[in-house]
């Protein structure tokens, strides 16, 4: 490979010498001044971060503090304004990911570089085949792979096709891409984000693995308890700039948090038992098929009583999307009942939207982009989208414009939406803001039971805490809300109850006290048979 | 005339009319594989049988006809490219306005420097590709049936025609046995893979687009030196339209592409055949209908026959960095 022949072999030399340690002089990486604008936007500013060879290098921030850029950056994806790049101590002009890879640099994104109708093999070798014909470079490559799954534990099919595999196993053949490229420095960014709990702590073994034989890791990522899992040491961006770099052991989650948003965040939710009441959502026997056929909801029963959080956990993918829409009258089922405050839900024919949110039911779909809003609208217009039909923002024909600005210049106010401009299209905001204008569009109608979907994907940690308080007014309101989410986190600190849903079926209850363990074997469908016995 | 001899006339025809078809059906797998929807077919292929059809009246020469005609077709593929791969335009837009730009400015071109009306003049033989008759044709004629089928029905065809029908295996060698095979269908799946591998999605595109254009220029040769003895006016007649119909239909593959055309062809042969002749039972039946059968077979096989035909994923998509 040339990729391979062109690396720095100084570092490994290193290693074996035993010189190699966080307190060398020369780092692996080190970023120097480096500033980056999109338009208006200063989305990098004279950032400089070293990363010491053979480390995990956490770099955690809110979305859109300038994390992914920076690395992109790195891997040549984007040109900084200014600013330089040393690889091991030598000035680096990165312009192209392939001069990233000849640094020996590789790169797994958040969403994988993958293409889904090739097979692991082809996948890998692409862009490194080294030679015009493919049979002599898939067959060099087929040796080099079974050497590396091997070296690192990372077994994985060469033959399968990309869209036949799990994504744990995607993301396994991104970082065996990075490996046969020759990498050193492995950047990996948000790579939690699509796993469950178990392979999480899966990867996280790999990485350290990896550690362990020399490699360099960066890891990208929101997440505190990853950092406090994993990393040696943690730089925390915040807004385009590098306010801090510690050693992962001498701080806390509490600082990080601190340090990310600016200010000191409750990480917990503040909440207070649950007085269920009456039942007001009520699913019995679900059944939901896709379009071809295939039971996606497969006979789901449960019920939401006033007053109580119900939380249905689960990796992204197994029915919580399609269950979402049934209830909410956007899909058809098969079978099963659904009741809406004592009254039946329409679900085979004529399912309506429009009518259950007439009857109180409130949905914040899981897309916000696709279902929750029409982002070139300005913010007042998706403000009242769903229930502009309502009087007081109509007269006879026509839309009261000026009503309806000024009610959601006040929602604007109430759930500090900013910029706090009800005019300005909704695109301009950011996901955070976003979010909070579908909430507070839902949210302000006074339903009786709210249906919310990803309620923070894509939010930043203030908005977060913001959002988890008023799902929990809401509750304690007296609203049956029912919530999803693939963030077990915060299902845990939000749901009175739990849900497990996996392969279209609900697999477990649990109550507040269950542990992340047990909750991560259910949703990885284990633990369904301990739970029956 | 026994039924034999009609079918292999009928087969011949087919084979002929085919050509042009899946020379532009190949050109346009080329473009839609690296995820550049070509609607520009026609204007390309009517541009280069132009070319052709002016070159090889000025020149004499059937090979600098070829040359010009894939110059231009080449030339009209790059301007495609600039618009949707350099400026992510609307891939479609620019593919209908190739389309006009060719129609009108063959004819004014022709009009202008040949006075006939917007045609070419009329090509002496040797500036056109005549038929090539393999060996033994003769020899073997007098054979029942496989003398008739060599002589007949392979040989005797303009060497356009044998180029066109070696480029599908050439075609599925190049797609699934080389790199830039491999690179192209990956960048017409997910640039953005293509992308963060360190290759240039740009340079990959225009590529792609510049094989459109060969090859799109070899089939308006074939329609003005080989099927014709010069440019007529809109003489591609929709065939850059059908051959696209025939990509879906052969879901962007080079060897049902090959059948799909020869399909197509058979049922235009048959479409000339049937012409003013009833058939039993069901009487007479309109031309036109005949000549809609390609587009009608399309829709209803892709309906309910053959599966969906998905096309590359990033089609039509132009390639943008995201943020």
């Amino acid at each position: 490979m040339a990729a391979e022949k062109q690396r720095d072999t100084s570092f490994d030399q290193k290693i074996i010498n035993g010189e190699a340690g966080p307190h060398m002089a020369e780092a692996a990486i080190a970023l120097k001044g480096i500033s980056k604008s999109f338009g208006s936007v200063r989305a990098n500013r004279d950032i400089n971060l070293e990363i010491a060879p053979g480390t995990i290098h956490g770099i955690i921030g809110e979305n859109g503090a300038g994390k992914s850029t920076l690395m992109s950056i790195l891997y040549g994806f984007y040109q900084a304004d200014s600013g330089e790049i040393y690889v091991n101590g030598e000035r680096a002009l990165i312009n192209t990911p392939s001069d990233a890879i000849a640094r020996g640099i590789g790169m797994v994104h958040q969403h994988f570089m993958l293409v889904h109708n090739f097979t692991v093999l082809e996948n890998i070798i692409l862009g490194a085949e080294g030679e015009p014909l493919l049979k002599t470079s898939i067959a060099k490559a087929r040796s080099e792979l079974e050497r590396l799954e091997r070296d690192y534990g990372l077994e994985v099919d060469p033959d399968a096709l990309i869209e036949d595999l799990p994504v744990g196993l995607q993301q396994r053949v991104e970082i065996l891409k990075a490996l046969f490229r020759g990498a050193d420095t492995l950047i990996l960014d948000e790579p939690t984000g699509v796993l469950t709990p178990p392979e999480a702590d899966h990867l996280f073994r790999i990485l350290r693995q990896l550690k362990d034989e020399g490699k360099t890791i960066v890891l990208i990522t929101h997440k505190l308890r990853e950092i406090m899992a994993v990393t040696d040491n943690v730089s925390v961006m915040r807004q385009g700039e590098l306010v801090a770099t510690r050693e992962t052991a001498d701080t806390t989650v509490e600082e990080l948090a601190e340090l990310m948003v600016g200010r000191r965040v409750l990480l917990r939710v503040e909440k207070g038992p649950a007085t269920p009441g009456d039942v007001l959502l009520s699913v019995r026997d679900l059944t939901v098929e896709d379009s071809r056929g295939v039971k996606v909801v497969d006979n789901v029963s449960f019920e939401v009583r006033a007053g109580e959080i119900v939380g249905i956990a689960g990796v992204a993918g197994n029915g919580q999307s399609q269950l979402l829409e049934t209830i909410t009258g956007i899909r058809r089922a098969v079978s099963g009942t659904v009741t809406l405050d004592g009254a039946p839900v329409e679900l085979t024919g004529e399912a309506d939207a429009a009518d259950l949110r007439r009857r109180g039911m409130a949905h914040v779909p899981e897309d916000r982009h696709n279902m929750g809003l029409v982002l070139p609208f300005e913010e007042s217009e998706n403000a009242i989208l769903g229930y502009h039909w309502q009087e007081r923002y109509l007269n006879g024909p026509f839309l009261k414009i000026e009503e309806i600005r000024r009610d959601a210049q006040e929602k604007i106010e109430r759930y500090d939406i900013r910029p706090a401009d009800a005019r300005l299209k909704t695109a301009n905001f950011s996901g955070g803001n976003q979010q909070k204008i579908v909430l507070a569009r839902e949210m302000e109608q006074d339903p009786k039971v709210l249906v919310v979907g990803q309620p923070t994907r894509g939010v930043d940690v203030g908005a977060i805490e913001f959002i988890h308080k008023r799902l929990i007014d809401m509750r304690d309101q007296g609203k049956a809300v029912l919530l999803v989410s693939v963030e077990l986190d915060e299902i845990r600190s939000l749901s009175d109850r739990i849900l497990v849903m996996f392969a279209g079926r609900l697999v477990g209850e649990r109550n507040t006290e269950a542990t992340e363990g047990e909750l991560g074997l259910l949703m990885a469908g284990v633990g369904e048979k301990e739970a029956a016995e | 005339m026994d039924l034999f001899t009609t079918l292999v006339f009928l087969l011949d025809s087919a084979v002929r009319v085919s050509i042009p078809l899946l020379l532009a059906a190949l050109a346009g797998l080329y473009s839609e594989r690296s995820g550049v929807f070509d609607i520009g077919l026609e204007g390309k292929m009517l541009a280069g049988a132009f070319a052709a059809g002016a070159a090889a009246a000025v020149y004499g020469s059937a090979w600098v006809g070829l040359g010009a005609a894939v110059l231009v077709s080449t030339f009209f593929a790059l301007v495609h490219g600039f618009a949707s791969i350099t400026h992510r335009g609307n891939q479609i837009v620019s593919g209908v306005a190739i389309n006009f730009i060719a129609a009108g400015s063959a004819v004014i071109l022709g009009q202008a420097w040949f006075s006939q009306g917007g045609r070419t003049p009329l090509l002496s033989a040797d500036a056109r590709f005549r038929a090539v008759q393999l060996p033994f044709a003769d020899a073997v004629s007098d054979l029942p049936l496989i003398g008739r089928i060599y002589s007949d029905l392979l040989s005797g065809h303009s060497l356009i025609a044998y180029a066109a029908f070696l480029l599908v295996p050439f075609t599925w060698w190049v797609l699934f046995r080389t790199r830039f095979g491999l690179r192209l269908r990956a960048v017409g799946e997910n640039p953005a893979a293509v992308d963060t591998a360190g290759i240039s999605v740009a340079w990959l595109r225009y590529r792609a687009v510049m094989c459109t254009g060969i090859l799109t220029g070899l089939a308006g040769t074939y329609l003005a030196l080989s099927q014709n003895a010069g440019f007529v006016k809109d003489m591609t007649a929709g065939r850059g339209f059908i051959a696209l119909a025939a990509l879906i239909f052969a879901k962007w593959r080079p060897v049902p592409v090959m059948f799909a055309c020869l399909l197509f062809g058979l049922l235009d042969a048959f479409a000339i055949r049937i012409q003013g002749t009833p058939l039993p039972i069901i009487g007479q039946v309109p031309v036109q209908f005949i000549q809609a059968l390609p587009y009608i077979l399309t829709v209803i096989l892709l309906a309910g026959f053959i599966g969906k035909a998905i096309p590359p994923r990033a089609g039509g998509v132009p390639y943008v960095k995201e943020r």
